[in-house]
């Protein structure tokens, strides 16, 4: 359940951070198109969210890896790639970046969780989608990927898509170039990083949260 | 129903993925092309035997039987294999994608009627080679009956696996939607002697039309009734289809 809602996403990485089950995922369904939405408006660059003409535009990564076990790595990007009418070329792109070129003919049930999720992360990076929208793609990798998989989002925002990953690390809200943090399905603050820390005179996105609650509630 | 025009390249893409994955998974595709045949097999020898000499009790339940293996089969298989496709996120994936509901249930369809239609020759070549089976019609016949019976257990696996929110759950739909047109397609008992109320159920069962096209198949060598009974089972497959499509929906809870 959203409500109050009213926000614009633009160029950039926005992070959409909030503890779980505060409505990141059900606002992210909704951006994609595949929520039931009872009331409101979701638009994406002009069309409602969701309608065909945006489906080519908009990459969506579910939180659960949604790839198939029984395929090889190589094998579920080929499949998508083919619904997607994109060439063999963007299958090796999409593996390369995800850096899982050394798994290729595994087959995707004998992978750990990480690799798994990044396999669902190619998928969504075989077309240059305009907005990307990520549900946690981070949560529980190592950490030396996880940076990796951030200077990705960036080097994606920087060619002009717009990027929007949930998580509900607050520690990964350094790496945002804007912020919404979210709680019990209302959006509490929205800005950079810095902006956020300086109006609650903190130091760390966690404080600021905590800080933002505390005022909220008074 | 909002449904965009077929796309022959995504259908295609489906199938070929969904073959792939059968291909890989050995003693799932061991069973579906083996077991008929054993079954049948076993049939045989219970009623006729090797010494026994041309028994009719085969030749009379061999083509119920020939109707039957690939509906059930596809059912189960179909059934399990979309509850998986929706509860994995993959389906919901590929609907966000420019994908078409009638692109995913024909890819599905196709992929499981060529299996169908590789299991059935096998059976109907180890009934009719083997087993001695009389059949009096053509025995290519006999393989399409079987194929459009697969199809119908697809689209009927489609359909329930709204239903269900487990594989468990999905196996269940089986002696539910299943056995009930077993019991009443003729093979127990014949349709016409069936009681009154029975009789007028079985007639709205689509596998009793399957396993009177196989019958007719063996009995005489005259066509014109199996092609009326295969376009009922065919109609059926494709009413099957199009409430499966209604199933698969794009914005979910």
């Amino acid at each position: 359940m959203l409500t109050d809602l009213d926000l614009t996403i633009g160029g950039g990485v926005t992070g959409l951070l909030g503890p779980s089950g505060c409505g990141k995922s059900t606002l992210m369904r909704a951006l994609v198109g595949v929520q039931r939405v009872a009331g409101g408006e979701v638009t994406v660059f002009g069309e409602p969210g969701g309608s065909k003409a945006l489906r080519n535009r908009v990459g969506y990564v579910t939180q659960a890896a949604s790839v198939y076990d029984d395929l090889t790595v190589a094998e579920n990007l080929k499949f998508f790639a083919r619904v997607l009418a994109v060439g063999p070329d963007e299958v090796d792109r999409a593996i390369e970046s995800v850096d899982l070129r050394s798994h290729r003919d595994q087959v995707v049930g004998r992978l750990s969780g990480g690799q798994r999720s990044r396999v669902s992360l190619a998928v969504a990076l075989l077309t240059t989608p305009d907005l990307l929208v990520l549900d946690e793609p981070t949560v529980g990798l190592d950490p030396v990927l996880r940076r990796d998989l951030w200077a990705l989002f960036h080097r994606l925002a920087d060619d002009g898509a717009a990027v929007l990953v949930s998580s509900h690390v607050m520690d990964e809200a350094e790496r945002c170039d804007r912020l919404l943090l979210m709680r019990e399905g209302r959006i509490l603050a929205d800005g950079t990083p810095t902006e956020i820390k300086e109006k609650t005179a903190t130091h760390d996105v966690e404080s600021a949260f905590l800080a933002i609650v505390e005022q909220d509630a008074a | 129903m909002n449904l965009t025009p077929l796309s022959p390249r995504i259908l295609l893409a489906v199938a070929g993925r969904v073959l792939t994955q059968i291909r890989r998974d050995h003693r799932t595709l061991a069973m579906l092309l083996v077991l008929p045949c054993l079954l049948i097999t076993l049939l045989w020898w219970m009623f006729d035997g090797p010494a026994g000499a041309a028994g009719t009790t085969f030749d009379r339940i061999g083509p119920a039987v020939l109707a039957m293996f690939p509906f059930i089969v596809m059912f189960l298989v179909t059934s399990v294999t979309t509850l998986r496709e929706r509860s994995s996120g993959t389906l919901e994936r590929l609907l966000a994608m420019p994908m078409g509901k009638l692109d995913f249930l024909g890819g599905y369809a196709l992929a499981f009627g060529a299996v169908a239609a590789v299991q059935s020759v096998l059976a109907v070549s180890v009934s009719v080679g083997l087993l001695g089976l009389d059949v009096q019609g053509p025995v290519w016949l006999l393989t399409l009956v079987a194929v459009a019976d697969a199809v119908l257990g697809t689209a009927l696996g489609l359909f329930v696996s709204a239903f269900a929110q487990t594989e468990f759950q999905a196996v269940q739909f089986m002696p539910a939607v299943v056995i009930p047109q077993i019991l009443l397609c003729g093979l127990f008992v014949p349709r016409d002697l069936l009681p009154d109320v029975l009789g007028a159920v079985s007639d709205v069962l689509p596998l009793s039309y399957a396993v009177d096209a196989m019958q007719h198949l063996t009995r005489t060598s005259s066509t014109a009734v199996v092609w009326q009974d295969l376009a009922v089972v065919a109609g059926f497959a494709l009413a099957g289809l199009a409430l499966g499509a209604a199933t698969l929906r794009r914005r979910t809870a």
